[in-house]
């Protein structure tokens, strides 16, 4: 068995009486994207700084390219690219200059770096925008911008801690495209998103965490398949409600109730369907086969978490 | 629980400053015109207000036995105040943009850069700003004829180690700040009284008793004992002990500004 690229083994950390982080273990392998996924204030941006050394854990251990965080911090953060959850570019330069004093923390030389300018922004689709700066673009070229800044050292590991909240459709695909790419470059990616479908397309493997806790682990469809059936029937409109106590529950392996809609799980939709069909004529229902986002819901709930 | 290293840990420092302090030297660059007429006018209106206006009304000031022409007295005086003002600024208002509204700092932390060698860089930045303003100042003063002492070239040294000195200090307050309205308080209770405390605009002689001996310890008051001879192309009356001062206020700010940004950061 090959040497993970970053290996934590039974973090915790606590601030005050709230353990943030709850004994979780996890490991990158070399050319993967792992998927850390989880409500609000479920640890995952803890995580993260812990994995780069800005925040100590209370115990545990994270190894990383055969060093040790977080006393080879900066030997690790030499080979990390990070994308942040909140901007951070300079907004007194332009994209070319935030690459150029960027790569310059590295301690790159200026030539060298010069010479890599083109291509992250080429990258980065901002070719046209090399001497913008960053308040004059749009949320998705900043985090695009973001994005070629963290690979201006030409990392082997990408720390992106929620890297398409806020864009609208068009700047998620690109992003999606763009990280596909580092993947075929053999880059490792840890990846958190609040986006069920970015996680599927992408992660290799997933990791769902609540409350600090990992309370699921397994690549995407294994997970799916492993805790729910493969068919959702949605019913919603009025009486709709009614069905999750009715008799039509003998057709579901499990049933749901969000809002004004109801959830039944079932291993073969057609009777069910039929029945409903016949009975409930007026019901809108919308069949399809069960998702990330039904896992993500069963595992965590589905009530409002603070701050969501 | 594991052993956390303290925050007051000694500073670890390396050259990884230098790319930060070029951040800074970078973005200063571009706007450098309009921020030397802003960081000079207002020390230039003092000096020609107080030196002009009430030189008129005081005449001469008695300064170690001999009499000397007030604009002399205040102009040795007041460059030390530039030289504080302009640190201040710089590692208040402008560190506390970097640090907390644009997030530069986090930025930077995500590279191999320490929080210990970001803070260095910026008591460094604000070190040279301090020093820019005061060379700009010391070249309007040999305009104006007010000194020619050659002893300015070392009294331009003091000078960088004041505002080095009046960074760390200041960096103590941006580590504690929770928006801009808190600096406010730094300068109403600490630099303004230290303004008046220090021999800026009268001699200390004409202090209380008790008052002068506190002034007696004040940063200020060091830079300015030390400097003000130079102007009159003299050598300062206890250098040693002045210097001291002005390198145990810079040493021990810069420790505890230190400890307290790390504690902000491990949050």
């Amino acid at each position: 068995m090959t040497q993970p690229l970053l290996d934590a083994h039974r973090l915790t950390k606590r601030y005050g009486d709230t353990t943030v982080v709850d004994d979780l273990s996890f490991r990158i392998d070399a050319g993967e994207c792992l998927g850390v996924i989880g409500p609000n204030g479920a640890g995952k941006t803890t995580t993260i700084r812990m994995c780069l050394g800005l925040t100590e854990p209370d115990a545990g251990e994270i190894h990383a390219l055969g060093l040790r965080m977080p006393r080879d911090a900066l030997a690790i953060k030499a080979q990390l690219g990070v994308v942040s959850q909140f901007d951070s570019l300079d907004p007194d330069f332009s994209c070319a200059e935030n690459l150029m004093v960027y790569g310059r923390y590295f301690g790159m030389p200026g030539p060298r770096i010069s010479e890599r300018i083109p291509r992250l922004l080429e990258f980065a689709a901002l070719t046209h925008k090399a001497d913008a700066r960053p308040g004059e673009l749009s949320g998705g070229m900043r985090r695009r911008l973001s994005l070629a800044r963290a690979l201006v050292n030409d990392p082997r590991l990408l720390m992106l801690d929620e890297p398409t909240t806020g864009l609208d459709p068009q700047a998620r695909h690109l992003m999606w495209e763009r990280l596909q790419v580092l993947l075929q470059q053999g880059k490792s990616i840890l990846l958190t998103t609040h986006f069920m479908d970015e996680a599927e397309r992408l992660c290799n493997r997933l990791l769902v965490l609540d409350h600090g806790r990992k309370i699921a682990e397994g690549r995407p469809r294994d997970l799916i398949a492993e805790h729910l059936e493969p068919d959702v029937v949605e019913a919603y409109g009025n009486g709709a409600l009614q069905l999750a106590e009715s008799p039509l529950k003998a057709y579901a392996g499990r049933t749901e109730v969000s809002g004004e809609t109801v959830f039944f799980y079932t291993e073969d939709a057609r009777p069910l369907l039929e029945v409903l069909g016949r009975e409930h004529p007026k019901l809108r229902t919308l069949h399809r086969p069960s998702n990330l986002e039904d896992l993500f819901l069963k595992l965590t709930g589905r009530q409002i978490r603070e701050g969501g | 629980m594991v052993n956390h290293p303290s925050h007051w840990r000694v500073p670890q420092l390396s050259f990884r400053w230098w790319p930060v302090f070029r951040r800074n030297l970078l973005v200063w660059r571009k706007l450098a015109i309009p921020s030397l007429i802003g960081n000079i006018a207002e020390p230039l209106i003092w000096l020609v207000a107080f030196g002009y206006g009430m030189g008129a009304l005081v005449g001469r000031v008695s300064f170690e036995g001999t009499e000397v022409p007030y604009i002399l007295f205040l102009a040795s005086g007041s460059i030390c105040m530039s030289a504080m003002n302009a640190a201040t600024f710089e590692a208040l208002y402008s560190a506390f943009s970097r640090m907390h509204v644009q997030k530069t700092w986090d930025g930077i932390m995500n590279a191999p850069v320490s929080l210990d060698d970001i803070v260095l860089a910026e008591l460094l930045w604000a070190g040279y700003k301090a020093i820019f303003t005061v060379t700009a100042i010391l070249f309007v003063m040999l305009a104006l004829n007010i000194s020619h002492s050659p002893k300015l070239l070392v009294a331009w040294l003091v000078l960088l180690g004041a505002g080095i000195t009046f960074s760390c200090i200041a960096l103590i307050f941006n580590a504690l700040a929770k928006g801009y309205d808190f600096f406010t308080y730094y300068f109403t209770l600490f630099l303004t009284p230290m303004m008046f405390l220090s021999g800026v605009f009268f001699p200390r002689e004409q202090l209380p008793e008790l008052v002068r001996l506190v002034s007696a310890w004040l940063p200020l008051t060091a830079a300015v004992e030390l400097v003000r001879p130079m102007f009159m192309d003299r050598w300062p009356v206890d250098p040693v002990r002045h210097l001291l001062v002005l390198a145990a206020y810079a040493v021990g700010a810069f420790w505890i500004a230190l400890a307290l940004t790390r504690r902000r950061f491990a949050a």
